[in-house]
């Protein structure tokens, strides 16, 4: 601990807005003399956050919520996804009901235009502090991803959930079919399923397929004798149609 | 100071008669007191189509001349005190009645068609219609005081003004001049916003308030956000209600700008056409944006606000094709003080 203590504190600055991530590195320089830190770098995405802090490791993660693209809680969802997640500060300018939820759960925020004084307390806090849990940050944020995350070599992989073919339960992991190639998340199909409940349909007791990615089905023998199998939009392989699902063979083609 | 005391006691007025809304309701509470007398005079269904034929044979064109009549005198008219003008009006339908009396009723060949009916019938419709603009003017007269108030509910976004307090904070050791600016620019914003807006306000009072705007956005967005104006063509002088065009470039730049990452373009377009002044707002279409209803509301109030001012012959209608979303307010042409 006192060894930790001693350390600089490595910083790193997300936030889409270019004149508030200055004024992040004006209040930074000002905590420096009572807080030992260092800016480890700084990110305009959260895409870009996730890539950078892939390759270099931070302690503390300012973390903007507002962002394009990707907002800062589905960030912080997939930092979860490194070796040694940093904690996580949010910075809101103004957010009611971001706020009322960061107070509920004890979730470490700050609110723009930000005191120095109260970075400061903030920073200070950090090491001792929780890191966020993946529920707590699930429930501040209810609406689907807009990405999954894939852990390789240390490096998180972004797959836009817009792309994902199928999603396959395989042992204790997903496999991710996009039209590339597959990619293996740490997460639960049914949770899956229960997140993205518009975007995909189960046709197998192990695998959901992507409504806009179903060309149509057709007969084929497979290990279970003779069945209904997918043929999917992007890529070659089939999947399986489960007895129960069957009606779904039915029901194609009704609704467009 | 009396006169800030009186200010929201409401004192009568004739109606604006060439505003589109007045000449409707006219036309309209007439044409229904005809049916009503033709009912109450028919003795069965069939009757009742050739009684509406005879009331309506006298009715229309007594109704056209006075409509026409009262658009041409509706300055004349605006002029006089109130009961003046009242019974200016009332003296002048029964000219007209008449007039219809003595030269239409050879044409006309109506049966009971005798002048003093004529006249008792339309002075008292004359009557009844002038009692009710007055009570809707006192109906409307509150809420029209309430504008100022709607106009504080359309405010600036908190959401704005935290970040943009944020970005002069960034500016301000490294580029004071522009921070200083900034600051300006935030104050003029707010002095409108806290003003009172029951009053009309220049056109081009508006659309430098809104570049004020757009320069503090632009300090935040930098290159992310791109503005074309074409105000060339703008009348000016035209009297529009004050906040109509700004809330609507910030629901641009929060639901068209904020959530993208490549650069966005937002296109101000204000033009005059027939007597009618045109503003089109364009901006990019987020099909992701989940702040739809903050978007409704400023929409709502607007709208509510130009009907306030303008009644009838103001419109906002909203357009959505795949990549850009268009907001098209039509108001009529009041020409300000020079």
């Amino acid at each position: 601990m006192s060894e930790a203590a001693t350390e600089a504190l490595r910083i790193f600055i997300v936030d889409d807005e270019a004149p508030a991530r200055s004024r992040m590195r004006d209040l930074l320089s000002d905590c420096a003399a009572h807080v030992p830190l260092a800016i480890a770098g700084e990110a305009a995405s959260g895409r870009a956050a996730l890539a950078l802090l892939s390759e270099r490791p931070a302690d503390v993660v300012l973390l903007d919520i507002r962002m394009p693209e990707m907002d800062g809680i589905e960030v912080a969802q997939h930092l979860q996804k490194l070796e040694q997640p940093p904690a996580v500060v949010f910075t809101t300018a103004y957010d009611a009901y971001a706020i009322r939820a960061f107070e509920v759960h004890a979730v470490d925020y700050l609110l723009k235009p930000i005191r120095a004084a109260r970075l400061r307390e903030a920073l200070t806090r950090v090491r001792a502090a929780a890191r966020p849990k993946p529920e707590t940050l699930r429930e501040l944020r209810p609406e689907p991803r807009a990405f999954l995350s894939a852990q390789e070599r240390g490096k998180i992989h972004l797959i836009p959930i817009a792309e994902v073919i199928y999603l396959k339960a395989e042992l204790k992991y997903v496999t991710v079919r996009d039209s590339r190639r597959e990619y293996l998340v740490d997460e639960s199909l049914s949770r899956l399923e229960q997140e993205y409940v518009d975007r995909f349909v189960r046709v197998h007791r192990n695998c959901l397929v992507a409504r806009d990615a179903i060309r149509g089905f057709e007969r084929a023998t497979g290990e279970g004798g003779e069945g209904w199998v997918v043929v999917l939009q992007g890529c070659e392989e089939r999947i399986a149609v489960s007895r129960r699902q069957q009606h779904l063979v039915r029901e194609f083609g009704k609704d467009r | 100071m009396v006169s800030s005391i009186n200010q929201n006691a409401y004192s009568s007025a004739l109606p604006n008669f060439r505003n589109l809304g007045i000449l409707l309701r006219i036309l309209l509470i007439v044409n229904l007191a005809a049916v009503a007398a033709a009912m109450m005079e028919s003795k069965g269904a069939h009757d009742f189509w050739q009684r509406l034929l005879d009331v309506m044979t006298v009715v229309q064109p007594l109704l056209m001349a006075s409509l026409l009549a009262l658009v041409v005198l509706n300055d004349l008219l605006k002029h006089l005190p109130y009961y003046l003008g009242a019974v200016a009006v009332i003296a002048l339908e029964l000219l007209l009645a008449t007039l219809l009396h003595v030269y239409g009723r050879p044409l006309l060949q109506v049966e009971g068609a005798w002048l003093e009916r004529y006249w008792t019938l339309t002075f008292l419709l004359t009557l009844m219609l002038l009692l009710y603009f007055d009570l809707r003017g006192r109906a409307l007269s509150p809420a029209l005081s309430e504008a100022r108030l709607q106009a504080l509910q359309a405010r600036i976004r908190p959401h704005f003004l935290f970040n943009s307090i944020n970005a002069v904070l960034s500016l301000i050791r490294e580029d004071p001049k522009r921070a200083e600016s900034a600051l300006e620019d935030m104050a003029d914003l707010f002095r409108v916003v806290m003003a009172d807006n029951r009053e009309l306000t220049p056109l081009a009072r508006e659309v430098e308030l809104c570049r004020e705007y757009l320069a503090l956005e632009q300090l935040r967005l930098g290159e992310r956000l791109k503005v074309e104006w074409h105000v060339d063509k703008m009348p000016a002088d035209a009297c529009i209600p004050p906040l109509v065009l700004q809330p609507l470039l910030e629901n641009a730049v929060y639901h068209g700008i904020e959530p993208r990452t490549a650069p966005g373009v937002i296109s101000i377009n204000i033009y005059l056409a027939r007597e009618q002044v045109h503003a089109v707002l364009r901006n990019p279409y987020e099909h992701e944006g989940n702040h739809h209803a903050g978007n409704k509301m400023a929409l709502a109030n607007i709208r509510e606000r130009l009907q306030l001012h303008f009644d009838a012959e103001a419109s906002l209608t909203t357009r959505v094709t795949d990549e850009t979303y268009q907001v098209h307010i039509v108001m009529p042409y009041v020409k300000g003080r020079p």
